[in-house]
């Protein structure tokens, strides 16, 4: 029979006890009193206590973190590893049972019958997250190598020196912040997300879950990041051509369903700007991702001639509640009662206006001509376009009682243009269809391959008669092709 | 200043190349097999037309591949045919 007493150099409790614990050592209980606070502080705290030994350090918090206690003083009684009983706190008759089952006798001189203990060092926050990041390691789910950082480096610009960040501060990804990370999804962190191009490197949880530290991720985030990692790493998605193409095109995670609200996104004004936190990292975690675990970087891999603002992250949320339309991913095939993301290869977004629009097909023919200008107004077939409706514009077709199909079938047919007008030369511009192709001038050509080519979303502030337009990248079989997956499997 | 600090490395943890072998140049004079892959980027069968024309004038062999499409990377099974069966390969890169 072994009694450990746990005790730190702050907490009065701790003095109250520590010199009946010395005492009763003294008289032969086998009585271990252990501190968990450091050699200086301990030291302190015998001498202010009056104990004639000082207590032995518990190193590591070894101790501390097998009996896990949540107060001290922590007194147990152990039977080779086996705990037989545990007082914490100060609780007179309870630790004259507890050293009686020992065959040892307490002093009672002077000890109060009943004196709160102190949170144990184990549950402050840092010490709780050292310990589980220890925990993490030792058991194999953290398995990333680890970087020392030296005492002389500003983390952050070590970070920067290292070639890991996208021009932005990042916030070092240090084991405790990764495996607190972690706690907000079900998955094992060595489940593989994909293999990330160009230089196919493996995402796994953890991988993804370092990298979304980096881009700032609050934690609620991470199920969204890692089903955005999935759908980027598709072959159809062509991830390997986005980050090597000229074009400035980057991925645009679109939210859509209920754990985009619990995840903190924005769905309303300001939904494509800057201002919230899970908008802002979700989409610069997948630019981390691509970054340092695929290896592309700008300028080197990354061969865009111009690039754009998106390509540090974009993501938003679909504003469901008053939509005219179901959930863009939920349209595309995931389950109407989970939330899905979409992701679509696209440039940066630009508005449409129409203040006048107050019925349907007024409002299409003006959204079409945003779609026409796609690349270029003569560029047909090999892209599609995106439509984020505000609710002031969305509003017009839920009044109208007009649904996604419908919209879209409008819009296709409004973006048909004859074959002469799409020639190479037509209107002065080089750019076009091959005059060979042309067999009849009047032939209608489309812009879109389909009307499932134009994607429909809704988002936005109350305020304001306007939609944004995106332009994809090479879209289709031929290029990128948007993908949604459920977000579901990774919470 | 902190005591250091750990970070977990974010990356694939590939160890870098220091530089991409070389292949040994092709020996002087004719009868090289050499394959022109065509990215599928407009305009790039133009310049590959050029060039096979000036390489068969020098009494070369050549091969016209072509990928299904500039956006992807060429297949493993037509890496693999140009690697079997040429001694070198020229990529018509851009519009």
């Amino acid at each position: 029979m072994e009694v450990i007493a746990l005790v730190k150099h702050d907490c009065e409790t701790c003095a109250t006890l520590a010199p009946a614990l010395e005492a009763a050592a003294i008289a032969g209980a086998p009585v271990r009193m252990v501190s968990q606070s450091n050699e200086a502080e301990t030291r302190a705290f015998a001498e202010r206590v009056g104990l004639t030994t000082v207590p032995e350090l518990d190193e590591g918090l070894a101790l501390s973190e097998r009996l896990d206690p949540e107060a001290v003083p922590a007194v147990v009684l152990l039977d080779g590893d086996e705990e037989q009983d545990r007082v914490e706190g100060l609780h007179r008759a309870r630790l004259e049972a507890l050293f009686a089952a020992a065959g040892a006798t307490l002093p009672r001189d002077g000890l109060p019958e009943i004196k709160p203990g102190c949170a144990s060092i184990t549950q402050e926050p840092e010490v709780a997250a050292r310990l589980a990041a220890k925990r993490a390691r030792a058991a194999g789910r953290i398995r990333a190598r680890e970087l020392d950082l030296g005492a002389l480096e500003d983390p952050f610009e070590a970070l920067h020196q290292r070639g890991l960040s996208d021009g932005l501060p990042v916030v070092p990804p240090t084991p405790e912040r990764v495996v607190a990370l972690l706690e907000h999804t079900s998955r094992d962190p060595q489940d593989l997300v994909g293999v990330v191009p160009p230089y196919g490197g493996q995402a796994t949880v953890e991988k993804v879950a370092i990298n979304a530290v980096m881009a700032g991720c609050a934690g609620p985030e991470l199920p969204l990041v890692l089903a955005a990692v999935e759908a980027a790493c598709r072959e159809a998605f062509a991830l390997h051509g986005l980050i090597a193409t000229t074009h400035p095109a980057g991925p645009v995670v679109i939210v859509s369903g209920p754990y985009a609200d619990e995840a903190g996104m924005n769905a309303r004004g300001n939904a494509l700007g800057q201002g919230n936190r899970a908008n802002g990292t979700i989409g610069r975690a997948l630019q981390l991702v691509a970054r340092n675990v695929g290896g592309g970087r700008p300028g080197v891999e990354d061969r865009a001639a111009h690039g754009q603002p998106g390509k540090v992250g974009a993501a938003f949320a679909e504003r469901l509640e008053d939509s005219p339309f179901d959930g863009l991913a939920q349209d595309r095939g995931v389950p109407a009662d989970e939330t899905g993301i979409t992701l679509v290869a696209a440039e940066a977004p630009r508005l449409l206006l129409d203040q006048l629009a107050r019925e349907p097909e007024g409002l299409c023919a003006s959204l079409a001509t945003a779609l026409e200008s796609i690349a270029h107004p003569k560029q047909r077939l090999a892209w599609d376009g995106l439509v984020v409706l505000g609710p002031e514009h969305g509003r017009i077709f839920r009044e109208a009682g007009w649904n996604r199909a419908r919209v879209r079938d409008r819009l296709f047919a409004l973006t048909t243009s004859p074959a002469r007008d799409i020639v190479r030369g037509a209107g002065g511009s080089p750019e076009g269809v091959e005059e060979r192709f042309v067999t009849d001038p009047d032939m209608p050509v489309a812009k879109f391959a389909a009307p499932d080519r134009i994607l429909l979303a809704y988002a936005g502030g109350d305020a304001g008669l306007f939609s944004m337009v995106y332009g994809s990248w090479a879209a289709g079989e031929i290029g990128s092709a948007p993908q949604s997956v459920s977000v579901e499997p990774w919470r | 200043m902190n005591d250091g600090l750990v970070i977990l490395d974010p990356t694939a943890e590939r160890d870098e190349a220091t530089g991409r072998p070389l292949a040994d140049a092709l020996p002087a004079g004719t009868g090289a097999r050499i394959a022109l892959l065509d990215i599928r980027k407009p305009r790039g069968d133009v310049f590959l037309d050029e060039i096979e024309r000036l390489l068969r004038e020098r009494g070369h062999e050549v091969q016209r591949t072509a990928k299904p499409t500039f956006t992807k990377p060429a297949p493993a099974d037509l890496r693999r045919e140009i690697a079997e069966h040429c001694d070198a390969v020229i990529e018509a890169l851009a519009d």
